[in-house]
């Protein structure tokens, strides 16, 4: 393949995705836990639903995570597993999955950030499995758009940006 | 490649503006984000210096509405011009599924091309990706400038073509963008690809929806 790997995210990843962070949300009593992919893209967000822009946050948050995994490289270190970021009433916890995907947990003064990280640990190991397996099967029977969708697609994108 | 998500039915599609610092590719995002109707876009972020420049992308969602129950999704990225920024430009060249190259067509940005050039082609291989085997489009832009140099000229500098090896793929190809003009033709025995290139003025909004047409549609073929 030429470009980046592809992968799909099924109904099924979603449950599983859904069922571990809502677990991890009630141990820990952070507000809303968020996945978002490396290249940018929000997978799936559990929990308080989020005032902001997902699009525009999932883009910040895989950038802010690439440039730190640039940063530890620059200190000799393979990774920053996780990073943390703190405000006055509202923080955010980021963690690696998979090294594909990231955990993103926003939490506020109703929790620690002891308690976030200690609960995370095993959100991140269930995670990892799921995603590990969810990579492993793709390109072998992830279905594929219907043929019709190709001449929508290019109607749409001639209405968009002018015929 | 994109990645289709089925939980949410969306569809998300990473298109990359590259170039030279200065030659346009904000001012292209920014062309975009002013015409298209607001329902259909998204928040546009810059990651800017205090004098404009950017420093690490510019980031515009756009979106294409719903076909066969797919939200199909832009996220078009600019990179920093600069060579200093190198690190970010690679970044963002993560997950890529379309890139744009906006070539500032001055003279004088010549070799400033080239080097952008080069460096997008060392960028993507060492992410292991094949710029001649993903969609790619080159867009000349200041085309109003009295110092811009002929269209022939940036051709032979910055898309030369690349060989055809795939017997399946040797075969003409002409440019549905010009007449007799051709994507894959043959020159002294071997078959030679380019990539489809447009001619800009960005600030004005010429060949900024041109250029986005055509690399967005050969994203889209990719999905299939």
């Amino acid at each position: 393949m030429s470009g980046s790997s592809s992968w799909s995210f099924r109904e099924e990843d979603a449950q599983a995705i859904q069922g571990i962070l809502t677990g991890f949300l009630a141990e820990s009593n952070a507000r809303t836990a968020l996945i978002v992919d490396r290249t940018g893209q929000m997978v799936a967000t559990v929990g308080e639903t989020p005032r902001f822009d997902p699009t525009a946050f999932a883009s910040l948050t895989a950038a802010d995570f690439s440039a730190n995994d640039q940063l530890a490289r620059m200190l000799g270190e393979p990774e920053f597993g996780a990073l943390f970021h703190q405000g006055e009433r509202e923080s955010m916890y980021l963690a690696d999955v998979a090294r594909r995907v990231i955990l993103v947990v926003l939490f506020d003064n109703r929790t620690t950030l002891g308690l976030v990280k200690l609960r995370v640990k095993s959100a991140v190991g269930q995670l990892n499995q799921v995603f590990t397996d969810m990579f492993s099967r793709d390109g072998t029977s992830a279905p594929g758009v219907a043929s019709e969708f190709l001449g929508e697609a290019e109607d749409e994108i001639d209405k968009l940006f002018g015929a | 490649m994109s990645m289709i998500n089925y939980a949410s039915r969306e569809i998300n599609c990473k298109l990359v503006y590259y170039g030279p610092g200065l030659g346009g590719k904000t001012t292209n995002l920014e062309f975009v984000y002013n015409k298209v109707e607001p329902g259909s876009r998204g928040k546009m972020i810059s990651l800017a210096t205090e004098t404009e420049r950017t420093l690490f992308f510019d980031f515009l969602p756009v979106d294409l509405g719903t076909i066969r129950g797919f939200k199909v999704k832009f996220h078009l990225y600019t990179v920093p011009g600069q060579v200093y920024y190198n690190a970010s430009r690679k970044l963002i060249l993560k997950g890529v599924d379309g890139v744009v190259f906006v070539a500032d067509s001055q003279i004088e940005r010549m070799d400033a091309n080239i080097e952008a050039m080069q460096n997008l082609y060392e960028n993507m291989s060492q992410h292991g990706y094949d710029l001649t085997r993903i969609p790619f489009a080159i867009q000349y832009n200041k085309r109003d400038l009295p110092n811009a140099a002929p269209v022939s000229e940036l051709q032979a500098a910055l898309n030369p073509g690349w060989p055809v090896e795939e017997p399946a793929r040797q075969r003409v190809l002409p440019d549905p963008n010009r007449e007799s003009e051709f994507l894959v033709s043959q020159l002294d025995g071997q078959w030679i690809e380019r990539a489809p290139y447009f001619e800009a003025v960005a600030l004005t909004g010429d060949g900024v929806f041109d250029t986005l047409k055509a690399i967005s549609k050969n994203v889209v073929k990719t999905l299939g």
